[in-house]
């Protein structure tokens, strides 16, 4: 327990320059979805700096556990088993704690479990590709999976993901939703990937490339991978402007 | 030599990709038996206060085809103008009103609707009363960097005519991109995301 309000600064400004543009032509869907004109900005409100808070009891035991949450009694999923772990932070390098990540997947063959996923690779019939996690007090969250597939998808004619894992990032504040991909050390997709080249700094896409850690590698059991997620730094409230008596 | 600001370096967007549902709506995907539910589904959770409403439409794209793999959230005041967070100092929110609710375009027609309430008015910073309004945040298959918008009421035009935000936006003819249309207790709100009535994002 402590006795600080919670924090309720504006956040810093997005870097648009280290994010992806919106029209990237190199992948091709973006072309009509990418907005033409310039987006408006103003000082985030409540509005932007509050967001909703999931509690711990929304989890379930293996909701975390990608290996076994799909899994019939008794089996797990086929593939590579590794643990994914990370700490969700902010700009200023605090902790995140109690915030929500999602994360979902293809399964070892690149195939995902969706009804418009048509790969001919096949489904795992013990592996379906979500989960959930809330970060520890200092930010901290973890996962156990397979590792995902490479897939060719329609956009180049000889276009195939890097193997990825989705994630989804709440923090405290609604500004601050992000929904990103993590990719794996060593992958030779990486460098030719037209989505993750949407980003145009190549130190922005080294944030995304999840080293291998053999210090959190469990001996004859899962492999580890490390990926820290930075959510907007907040400023300090300490001389916001406020109306007389307010 | 100068002490170092060290500040971090956002993580990069991606794509929410065209299996976005597997992770945040599974059961539009058609996986069961994961979570009991999906996650934001139902917003009202118990005997909210205030005017129930259907908030609905369909995101374009430059040619005007419907979106059918977009997910959409929203995060909104209640029906007193409170924020159902942590980071809300001014009072407690309706326990029986998330405020925040998530939902997928539909894979054939492309529509999306969330059953919410009418939220009430927020002061804006320096303490104008901002018209209501629901913040929405919407991802697909080829947008890179999830687009903020915001959900105005047509017939709150007082407020809206004094709203912080919607007066500060030098092309009027834009505004009303902005506006749900109502019939009843039914708001529509269409999003286009490029094109002539080009819906306005916002950059907060």
């Amino acid at each position: 327990m402590h006795n600080n309000p919670p924090e309720t600064g504006a956040f810093y400004p997005r870097d648009p320059d280290w994010h992806p543009q919106a029209l990237t032509p190199g992948y091709k869907t973006s072309v009509l979805r990418a907005p033409q004109r310039a987006k408006i900005s103003f000082d985030p409100t409540l509005g932007e700096i509050a967001g909703p808070a999931f509690g711990h009891g929304l989890l379930g035991p293996l909701d975390n556990d990608l290996i076994l949450n799909f899994a019939s009694p008794g089996e797990s999923a086929i593939g590579e088993r590794i643990i994914v772990h990370g700490r969700v932070q902010d700009e200023r390098g605090r902790g995140v704690g109690g915030t929500l990540v999602e994360f979902w997947q293809a399964n070892a063959g690149g195939r995902y479990r969706h009804k418009k996923d048509a790969y001919l690779a096949p489904l795992d019939p013990n592996f379906g590709g979500c989960g959930r996690t809330i970060t520890d007090a200092a930010g901290y969250y973890s996962f156990r999976t397979i590792k995902p597939g490479p897939y060719p998808w329609p956009n180049g004619v000889n276009d195939w993901r890097p193997r990825h894992i989705h994630f989804s990032v709440f923090g405290t504040g609604f500004a601050q939703r992000l929904i990103t991909q993590m990719y794996f050390e060593g992958d030779p997709l990486i460098d030719i990937c037209p989505i993750v080249n949407t980003i145009r700094d190549q130190a922005a896409i080294g944030q995304l490339i999840a080293p291998m850690d053999m210090a959190n590698t469990v001996p004859m059991d899962a492999m580890a991978y490390k990926f820290d997620i930075t959510l907007r730094g907040r400023r300090s409230t300490m001389f916001e402007n406020r109306r007389e008596g307010n | 030599m100068m002490q170092r600001l060290d500040r971090l370096k956002e993580s990069p967007s991606q794509t929410a990709g065209p299996y976005v549902h597997i992770g945040c709506v599974p059961s539009f995907a058609g996986i069961e038996g994961v979570y009991p539910e999906d996650l934001g589904r139902a917003m009202i959770t118990g005997d909210a206060k205030g005017e129930r409403i259907t908030l609905t439409g369909r995101v374009f794209d430059g040619t005007g085809t419907p979106l059918r793999d977009a997910m959409i959230e929203i995060w909104q005041a209640d029906a007193a103008g409170l924020f159902n967070s942590p980071a809300e100092t001014r009072g407690s929110a309706d326990p029986a009103f998330a405020g925040w609710g998530r939902q997928p375009t539909d894979g054939e027609t492309g529509i999306y609707a969330f059953e919410t309430v009418k939220p009430g008015r927020v002061p804006f910073p320096d303490g104008r009363l901002q018209a209501p309004h629901i913040t929405m945040w919407i991802v697909a298959r080829g947008i890179n960097l999830g687009l903020s918008t915001r959900v105005y009421f047509e017939d709150e035009a007082e407020a809206n005519a004094a709203d912080p935000i919607l007066s500060r936006i030098e092309h009027k003819a834009r505004v009303p991109t902005l506006m749900a249309r109502r019939a009843g207790s039914v708001h529509t709100f269409d999003i286009h995301l490029q094109g002539e009535n080009e819906t306005i994002f916002f950059d907060v």
